[in-house]
């Protein structure tokens, strides 16, 4: 256990980036990504956890970063959307019209890559069952089911 | 190679997939104050006292801004909006006061620290509660409103706060014609926008008086235009910025937050302040989409064809009118739904109630009234015993037919309804009047029709820059926002087509600035890629005479020779002999080093022609250039023993005109469809009995999730609409119409109940179903 109480230097692990920052300790990792660190691709759609627009990889799994604190991402193994370079999955989200307004997009591509990390065999329903974490209100979600069981069933066969 | 009907990706699709697309709120530099929002925690209440001293002392509080402070009432048509709620509270969430502070934290704490202390009125809480002679009344200064943009019709002393007739034919004639008739009474909540991004504004008023704005618009010439009056500055000083929108709907074509962010700039010597709401505030405090009730009467002869339909609509507009009044005006000019009705009666009243105020919504209110008018087809065919698809072939509006407010239509207005029924004919495999019952599970289909018109203003205008860049690359300027539909690419394809060049050298500017890019009315009503594109076509007709006309003096011939195509302008008997567009576009240069002609700048403009306000006294006039019609279909499988279903399948057939971008069309009507699906079986905005809005969350305002949509089917007619770029006609709102009327006519075909409000729970089927059996 450790406590602060007041603003305090913290190392971050970003995008294999060790990033200083000062935040406050109530200071969400989300705030923290987007006000210190520049890095916007996290949205805050609802800093409740319901829509998921602030999803990034923690480790290997997909957290809502208005969920947890700055302070508790220490240690940690970061990755936002800016961490994605020429992937698939992007590929897959331009080629299926997998978004529309693009406000919800890096949150589905950090769930969506978490999943193909960690479960590369997932069946359909599986990544029903992941994908529901997030919420989209432009798109038929058709298309963003698509797109990842396309990168899913190429890396299958 | 044609552009036109090909999927070409988004032009904004490489920095969406990659976290670098910017939106309002994520640019902000060091320095910027923080403005956070005080809030109505009553529905309708006197405001007593705000106490702002202890707030006033708090770390980081640079100004707080009450009604007080504020002499000044909005309205896009009926000025009765104070931004900053001034004596009184009209709704739960309305404005009270700004704190602007240092941060954003500093302001959040400064804001808990405002106490309100009210005096409660009682609450209005339904449009027919709103119309009783005993109602409270909401706006005791109704007859003293300036309007802003007639025609509206106030009743002073009551809740009205506009009414709108509509008159065709002859009711007498048209009910003894008939030989059955049905009526139908409808309740529908208000809806939410929910977009996912939420709505911020942001203010810096500089000394030289210039006023940048910042903000999530699809209305930046609104803003500009509306700021500007409201305080006196000059259009030239008010500089609107409009970055990529995240969601729009309908619920960013209206100006709240700009006006807010603009008070807070002021009170803090015009520094750059950022205002940015938090979801429950955009749930709360930012305008929803229109809920209504409606008394619905069709006649109709015993072979199923309709003679008379006498409407009436109750809008609940919440606390204040918006654009409520010039919605109520698109619902009752396309009143009848896509049908032929020789006589119709329609009145709409626009009331005010201590709901959050309502606004534009995906469909300018013709969801919520498609809904009626579908569920009252669906009761005639019951009453007729015809198939429900039959009875919608039979009274189809075609060319040659009038509106109901009077319009003769033609084929290129209207497209071909008929063939979008037959098509759904095919698509739902067995009449949608049959059930399929296996024990306690039934499937059924429900069938639904649409249209719609733009219901835009007749001086609506559209502006196109075109420039070239050295290489011979094009640069497109237009004023619409890009807020997901894809208005920048069918803009940058349009282009490219006239053009004949490759889309990869069309570069469109995607961030809006009205000082710099040509005036778009606003990105509403799914007029951009008609009316943009026209200013598109144009502009780039200008560029291509400027091209050829110099053109034809490096090639020593006539300009009515030559013809432009992959980047080049060609003799058309002879493409060998041309010239570069490279070698052209900034001035042409002989070998000697003398140089002609000039930077080729392309200008073009649209108007949208012929049309006219409705008359005050029938409602007849012209309200938009052409419909776009379709017709729509859900099969469910309901569980009867709990009112439990699956939408199993979703489908639509849509005239489209001409498809432009199938990927991009196809994914607009099924976003659609999936909006639709929401309101019919689960969204609604919901108030307590105190009038408190208890749905400012997602886990309260539940939206469609991944895994709950249908299998989609989606078809396309086109049946071109002359007049537009390419034949395309409007189809950004559609696919959301008649998919909640077709869920609920699925539904209560398998519960055998009516089911005549929204939303269509697991627990309102049972519960309608425990009263049919009781």
């Amino acid at each position: 256990m450790f406590s602060y109480t007041t603003r305090q230097s913290l190392i971050l692990r970003v995008n294999q980036d060790a990033l200083t920052v000062t935040p406050r300790p109530s200071d969400t990792l989300l705030y923290t990504l987007r006000q210190e660190l520049g890095l916007t691709g996290a949205k805050p759609g609802c800093e409740n956890g319901d829509c998921g627009a602030c999803t990034v990889i923690f480790d290997n799994l997909p957290l809502k970063s208005c969920l947890m604190l700055t302070a508790e991402a220490v240690g940690h193994e970061i990755t936002t959307v800016e961490g994605f370079h020429h992937t698939a999955l992007q590929d897959a989200f331009m080629d299926h019209w997998a978004f529309q307004c693009g406000y919800c997009t890096s949150g589905f591509l950090t769930t969506a890559h978490a999943l193909l990390t960690r479960h590369p065999d997932a069946d359909r329903q599986t990544m029903v069952e992941w994908l529901r974490s997030n919420l989209c209100r432009c798109t038929g979600y058709q298309e963003i089911g698509d797109a990842v069981w396309s990168v899913l069933q190429a890396g299958q066969t | 190679m044609s552009t036109i009907g090909q999927s070409v990706r988004r032009t904004e699709a490489p920095n969406k997939v990659t976290g670098r697309a910017k939106y309002n709120a994520d640019t902000h530099g060091p320095g910027t104050l923080w403005a956070h929002l005080v809030v109505s925690s009553e529905a309708h209440a006197k405001i007593l006292r705000i106490d702002r001293d202890k707030a006033m002392t708090m770390a980081g509080v640079k100004a707080i801004v009450t009604g007080d402070d504020v002499s000044l009432l909005c309205g896009e048509v009926l000025e009765d909006r104070p931004p900053l709620a001034k004596g009184k509270v009209r709704y739960y969430g309305e404005p009270i006061a700004l704190v602007v502070a240092t941060g954003e934290a500093e302001a959040m704490l400064a804001a808990l620290a405002i106490q309100v202390e009210y005096q409660k009125l009682p609450v209005v809480h339904t449009p027919l509660e709103a119309m009783r002679p005993d109602a409270p009344l909401i706006h005791e200064n109704l007859g003293h409103y300036a309007i802003a943009k007639p025609p509206i019709s106030p009743q002073p002393g009551t809740n009205i706060a506009d009414v709108v007739t509509l008159r065709k034919g002859d009711m007498n004639v048209g009910w003894k014609s008939s030989a059955v008739s049905i009526e139908g009474n409808f309740t529908l909540p208000s809806i939410d926008h929910a977009a996912m991004e939420t709505r911020s504004a942001k203010v810096e008023i500089l000394h030289d008086g210039r006023v940048i704005v910042h903000t999530t618009t699809q209305a930046p010439f609104e803003v500009q235009k509306l700021l500007s009056q409201y305080f006196g500055i000059t259009q030239g000083k008010v500089i609107v910025n409009a970055p990529l929108v995240g969601g729009a709907f309908g619920g960013k074509a209206t100006v709240q937050l700009e006006i807010l962010a603009y008070l807070a700039s002021r009170a803090v010597s015009g520094r750059l302040v950022q205002l940015v709401n938090s979801r429950e505030q955009d749930f709360k405090t930012s305008p929803v989409g229109t809920g209504l009730q409606a008394k619905i009467k069709l006649g109709a002869t015993r072979q199923g064809k309709l003679t008379v339909a006498e409407l009436t609509f109750w809008v609940d507009v919440g606390a204040y009118t918006d654009s409520s009044p010039r919605m109520a005006r698109a619902i009752t000019s396309d009143c009848t739904g896509p049908y032929r009705v020789d006589h119709v009666h329609c009145d709409t009243y626009c009331l005010y109630t201590n709901h959050t105020y309502a606004t534009a919504y995906r469909g300018f209110g013709h969801m919520p009234m498609t809904f009626c008018i579908e569920r009252a087809m669906d009761k005639l065919a019951d009453r007729l015993a015809i198939d429900p698809l039959q009875l919608r072939r039979l009274n189809a509006i075609q060319p040659g037919h009038t509106t109901p407010t009077g319009v003769t239509l033609n084929l290129s207005r209207l497209g071909n309804l008929n063939a979008c029924i037959d098509r759904m004919n095919d698509l739902v495999t067995k009449p949608p009047g049959q059930v399929t019952r296996v024990a306690h599970r039934v499937r059924a289909t429900g069938v639904s029709c649409f249209w719609k018109t733009s219901s835009s203003p007749p001086d609506a205008s559209s502006g196109a820059i075109i420039t070239f860049n050295q290489e011979g690359s094009m640069n497109l300027s237009t004023g619409t926002v890009e807020f997901g539909a894809g208005t920048k690419t069918t803009s940058a394809q349009i282009l490219a087509e006239r053009m004949d060049m490759s889309i990869e050298d069309i570069h469109v500017h995607t961030h809006i600035n009205t000082k710099v890019d040509p005036e778009h009315w606003k990105t509403v009503a799914s007029l951009s890629t008609f009316m943009v594109g026209r200013a598109v076509l144009d502009a780039a007709d200008d560029a291509i005479t400027q091209l050829k006309s110099l053109a034809a003096v490096v090639l020593r011939c006539a300009s009515a020779d030559l013809a432009v195509g992959q980047g080049r302008v060609f003799i058309k008997d002879d493409p060998t002999m041309n010239v570069a567009f490279k070698d052209i576009v900034h001035g042409y240069q002989y070998p000697e080093g003398n140089a002609i002609g000039g930077q080729v700048i392309g200008r073009g403009t649209y108007i949208v022609r012929h049309l006219s306000p409705l008359n005050p006294d029938d409602g007849q006039g012209r309200p938009g250039p052409a419909w776009t019609v379709g017709c729509q279909a859900v099969e469910v499988e309901l569980d009867t023993s709990d009112g439990t279903y699956e939408i199993l399948r979703a489908m639509t057939v849509v005239d489209i005109g001409r498809l432009i971008n199938p990927k991009g069309a196809l994914g607009m009507v099924m976003g659609g469809m999936c909006q639709g699906l929401g309101y019919g079986s689960r969204e609604a905005v919901r108030y307590d009995a105190l009038g408190r809005l208890v749905t400012d969350q997602f886990r309260t305002y539940r939206t469609m999730r991944l895994g709950e949509q249908p299998n989609y089917q989606v078809d396309f007619v086109e049946t071109p609409q002359i007049d537009a770029p390419y034949g395309a006609r409007a189809v950004g709102e559609h696919g959301v119409l008649a998919i909640p009327s077709a869920l609920a006519n699925a539904l209560a075909r398998a519960a055998g109940v009516e089911i005549d409000s929204l939303p269509a729970t697991p627990e309102a089927i049972w519960r309608l179903g425990t009263e049919v059996q009781a």
